[in-house]
């Protein structure tokens, strides 16, 4: 037997953990339903980001929404924090079993 | 022993860092050791403040808190001077006009083992000094963007989405809830009540967590700072000999007018000598966080490499002794 699957976008966004709060309610207004956060580290265009201490924190935020959702969330991003913050933004497509909580 | 042990303990931190040593601390030691560390400050001072009447406090609590408000309006010209951009000039001065706890827990650390005696009530003094000198930092931005944009007429506006969208609008009261309910002055404060309200009674029971250990507790958290000031070093040679000379020239001149506040205030040696420190301090906590998000157009790095790998080395290595010997010297 197998399970019925439905696609669906899987945004990431990297960003520096000071932004987790905006982000969240950021996306929440544009109708995002969940999100996931986990606390990461790693380097890049901004330098080496070890997360040792509360200004070097570095956030890996999951959502899982519509194509248009998931575009719209990271238009939104790119524009309002792109430009002063070390943000990365990726997008893959993920299959879910219940489509109706995203 | 000139230096204190703890000092030893941040060098230590710094020498690993520099030998590229494996050591690093977990993440939520950091934590539980900072929370440790606000908690314990506070509530010493409260229970020293348990014991006496806070009548004539209102004079310091006043002082303190224009000092910190002052500090980023003065430095803001000389900054701009040493052609630093508006928003590197506001972030830098808002980081010293906000204060650094732990430079401040080395400096009761240095009284104490000279047996120099100090206002048991300073620990208040930290908490109203963490919050000004943020709010003169993001005015002075404010007021500097808005220049800049109306001399620039148009800008990249951004799309209607994103204007609508955005919880970065509306900065004010974030940076206000951040501030005052962060976890700086959240435990300070908290801390500073509890051990006012229990006395010194109410807190014997919990006397042998918070009150005997902090001096240890001290000990292994400049070693985690020592290894994060150690990893801003290679920093500083990026932004060259102007960041160097202003890391330690600004706090020396600072501390100057922290003394001149600490002993018009009346205060004892010891009290003149923490109000010193506390003017030379540069917040490695509080103020990067809060800057990131109210002038996001500062380079972060700059000012942090100024406050944590220069001016908190700087202050705890070699400003403490002064500041003392000045605090002894004004008030003699």
């Amino acid at each position: 037997m197998s399970l019925i699957k439905h696609p669906k976008s899987l945004l990431v966004i990297i960003a520096e953990a000071n932004l987790e709060k905006l982000l969240i309610k950021d996306i929440q207004k544009l109708g995002a339903v969940g999100y996931t956060v986990i606390d990461v580290r790693g380097g890049g265009h901004s330098g080496v980001r070890e997360g040792t201490w509360e200004a070097d924190r570095t956030i890996r935020m999951e959502v899982i929404a519509d194509e248009n959702m998931a575009d719209t969330i990271a238009q939104h991003v790119l524009e309002q924090y792109g430009k002063d913050f070390g943000i990365t933004l990726y997008f893959s497509t993920v299959l879910v079993l219940r489509p109706q909580k995203f | 022993m000139v230096l204190d042990v703890v000092i030893l303990f941040f060098v230590l931190g710094v020498f690993a860092r520099l030998v590229g040593s494996d050591l690093r601390l977990p993440e939520a030691l950091y934590e539980t050791l900072s929370i440790y560390l606000l908690l314990a400050i506070g509530l010493k001072g409260g229970i020293e403040l348990s014991q006496q009447p806070l009548s004539s406090l209102a004079p310091e609590i006043l002082a303190a808190a224009l000092l910190s408000f002052l500090i980023p309006l003065l430095l803001y010209p000389i900054f701009r001077f040493a052609k630093f951009n508006w928003a590197d000039s506001a972030s830098i001065g808002a980081h010293f006009g906000s204060v650094s706890v732990v430079t401040f827990a080395v400096a009761l650390a240095a009284l104490s083992k000279q047996g120099i005696d100090y206002e048991s009530h300073a620990p208040l003094w930290v908490a109203v000094m963490e919050a000004p000198g943020l709010v003169a930092g993001v005015l002075l931005a404010r007021a500097a963007q808005r220049r800049a944009e109306s001399s620039q007429l148009m800008g990249n506006s951004p799309s209607t989405v994103s204007a609508k969208v955005s919880s970065a609008q509306g900065g004010w009261k974030t940076i206000a809830h951040d501030v005052i309910f962060g976890k700086s002055v959240l435990l300070l404060l908290g801390g500073l009540f509890i051990g006012a309200i229990a006395g010194v009674e109410g807190t014997a029971p919990i006397k042998a967590l918070f009150i005997d250990p902090f001096k240890g507790v001290l000990a292994l958290f400049l070693l985690e700072l020592g290894l994060v000031a150690g990893g801003r070093l290679a920093e500083v040679k990026k932004y060259g000999f102007k960041i160097l000379l202003l890391g330690i020239s600004v706090p020396l001149c600072l501390a100057v007018l922290g003394m001149f506040v600490g002993n018009l205030l009346g205060l004892s040696a010891g009290g003149v000598a923490i109000f010193t420190t506390l003017a030379a301090s540069a917040s490695y906590i509080a103020a990067p966080t809060a800057m990131r998000i109210a002038i996001p157009q500062a380079n972060a790095g700059l000012s942090i490499t100024l406050s944590l790998g220069i001016v908190f080395p700087f202050n705890v290595v070699i400003g403490i002794p002064i500041y003392i010997q000045m605090g002894m010297w004004v008030t003699s």
